[in-house]
């Protein structure tokens, strides 16, 4: 298998990062040298084999169902970009 | 006093030969005249430091002391600690200044007592062997400057090694404790997954990512995880478990240790030299009392195929929070959100990082998750299987961590395949979930080379004990580079 310079760009947008045409050539390169390495496991015959999602056999913890944070939004919000008025600013996303 | 073991430097602060802020300037001062070559730590703040340390002193005179009270110790950065900068080696982080503590940084820092001397360089987000693909540099390994540390935990190895601090702490994902501790000469370990909390650990596989210690030998390792452990209900995959003493067991004679040597880290694809001075430190342990019987680990050609799909898998969905809008970087232009969002991916990753990224996306996608990303996952139950196998007739297996000696820098940076492959022997050891160290165990042309020890589920005891025996009988680990001052 090898990635198309279009399958690239297109990965890289699903990926929202920004990827101009000489970048994806070489990141197309890279790739595919490592799909390369990756395309041994094509050759194993795993029929059967439950899929390992975890190295502990273990389920996830349930809590009881109440406030245990404390409200910290000012220390948070002072590390982000911009805030308003307790809100995170973006661009206009809704006309 | 910079060459003391965490015990003895624990003896000096307790009989007050010497206080936390003398000990801890003794470091700060190092650090100033040698880390500016060296480029271990990217985070200093020498007034932080000697608070902490008046803090400990305080908690010593008060009688109040833990058994690491007032030892000072380095932090890889990709711990957050409250008010600090804590970048994961990465632009996209440079400016993040951290409003709370990990786990491990309250337990070591607030619980136990140590000072924090800094924050120590890594390869960005963790990904990389060697220490090159920091934003903040590359770092030189103290026994040879033209060459790297290792990596991702580069910057904490170097400063271990030039001792620019006591002991530090490390993440290990797929080797990024035990490699760099081989190519610097210490005892590093990683944990069983979910022993150490991941919370406030800047996530790169959250399956496999798991923190641990690096020092100068196995009884600093042990005192240093005695603080790191522990449940933790802040990380969903922390495990409710007995806390154990891993100092405890330190001294147990090995008569009757069953090593299983893995014929696939026996045959090709291993230096020569390094080779032989593996096999040199398990006929020490058969002199130690323990007998050697070969097994099989058949699918572990396997792990670095199916690592570099599970760990990138991973990382494009972790790092997907890095979007420019609640912390971290910003680009300075863009258009609308998605434009942001590109532009502030594209300029706040560096190269490593977006391949994994788009790898990651990639095996997730549409039309390829079967044949990547759920194929992997069943070579990775092939692969814990095969460990699951050996431990019926062996106590630890043993082999090389690094099939080479520190590579020079730049040797391997434009090749990401060869760069991924000299993790050839640490990363099963993740996929599995298992613990594993890496102790030193000779040189070759002057450079350390380290000898992996892989525990069954829960043995980090057990293994520091068989390292530690090791290190009493000889004194590779207590070689120290030449020529640092």
């Amino acid at each position: 298998m090898s990635l198309t310079l279009e399958q690239v760009k297109r990965i890289a947008h699903l990926a929202r990062i920004e990827i101009s045409d000489d970048e994806a050539l070489t990141t197309q390169g890279h790739l595919n040298g490592i799909f390369q390495l990756i395309e041994q496991m094509q050759a194993v015959d795993t029929a059967g084999v439950e899929p390992m999602a975890h190295a502990q056999d273990v389920s996830q913890r349930l809590r009881e169902d109440a406030v245990t944070e404390v409200d910290r939004r000012a220390a948070f919000q002072a590390v982000a970009p911009e805030t308003e008025a307790g809100l995170y600013l973006v661009p206009k996303v809704i006309e | 006093m910079i060459n003391k073991s965490l015990k003895e430097l624990a003896q000096a602060l307790a009989a007050k030969q010497i206080s936390s802020v003398e000990l801890s300037t003794l470091f700060l001062d190092r650090i100033v005249r040698l880390n500016p070559d060296i480029n271990a730590f990217v985070t200093v703040d020498r007034e932080k430091t000697l608070a902490m340390a008046r803090a400990a002193d305080a908690r010593i005179a008060a009688g109040t002391a833990g058994p690491l009270t007032g030892i000072p110790v380095a932090q890889k950065d990709i711990f957050c600690a409250e008010g600090w900068t804590t970048t994961c080696g990465s632009k996209m982080l440079a400016n993040f200044v951290s409003p709370y503590d990990a786990t491990v940084i309250r337990k070591m820092h607030s619980e136990a007592g140590m000072v924090s001397l800094g924050k120590t360089n890594m390869d960005e987000f963790a990904m990389g062997s060697s220490n090159e693909t920091s934003y903040f540099g590359q770092v030189k390994n103290p026994w040879d400057r033209t060459r790297v540390p290792g990596g991702s935990s580069g910057g904490s190895a170097a400063a271990v090694a030039a001792r620019l601090a006591p002991a530090a702490t490390g993440t290990d994902t797929g080797g990024s404790i035990r490699q760099p501790a081989a190519l610097c000469n210490l005892t590093g370990l990683k944990p069983t997954y979910g022993v150490v909390s991941r919370y406030g650990m800047i996530a790169f596989a959250s399956s496999l990512d798991q923190g641990g210690p690096m020092a100068a030998s196995a009884e600093d390792c042990a005192l240093l995880l005695n603080t790191m452990v522990g449940f933790d209900e802040r990380d969903s995959t922390s495990l409710n478990r007995p806390v154990d003493d891993y100092a405890r067991d330190l001294d147990k004679p090995l008569n009757g240790l069953r090593i299983g040597l893995p014929k696939e880290f026996f045959g090709e694809g291993c230096d020569a030299e390094v080779m032989a001075a593996v096999r040199a430190a398990i006929a020490e342990y058969e002199k130690l009392g323990a007998s050697c019987v070969e097994v099989s680990l058949p699918n572990s050609h396997l792990s670095v195929p199916a690592y570099y799909v599970i760990a990138p898998a991973e990382a494009s969905s972790n790092l997907s929070r890095f979007d420019g809008v609640r912390y971290g970087y910003r680009a300075p232009e863009y258009g609308n959100l998605d434009d942001m969002y590109m532009k502030t991916r594209a300029q706040g990753f560096g190269a490593e990082v977006k391949r994994r990224i788009l790898i990651g996306a990639y095996v997730l996608s549409h039309g390829y998750y079967d044949a990547y990303y759920l194929q992997a996952q069943r070579i990775r139950r092939l692969i814990a299987n095969d460990f699951v196998e050996a431990f019926k007739s062996c106590d630890v297996i043993m082999g090389p961590t690094s099939p080479s000696t520190a590579f020079k820098l730049g040797e391997k940076a434009a090749d990401p395949v060869q760069m991924y492959l000299s993790d050839i022997y640490t990363i099963a050891v993740n996929l599995a979930g298992l613990p594993g160290m890496s102790i030193p165990c000779g040189f070759v042309g002057g450079l350390p080379v380290g000898l992996q020890l892989v525990g069954n589920y829960f043995a980090e005891s057990q293994l520091l004990n068989v390292a530690h025996r090791y290190q009493q009988a000889t004194d590779w680990h207590a070689r120290r580079p030449g020529a640092i001052d």
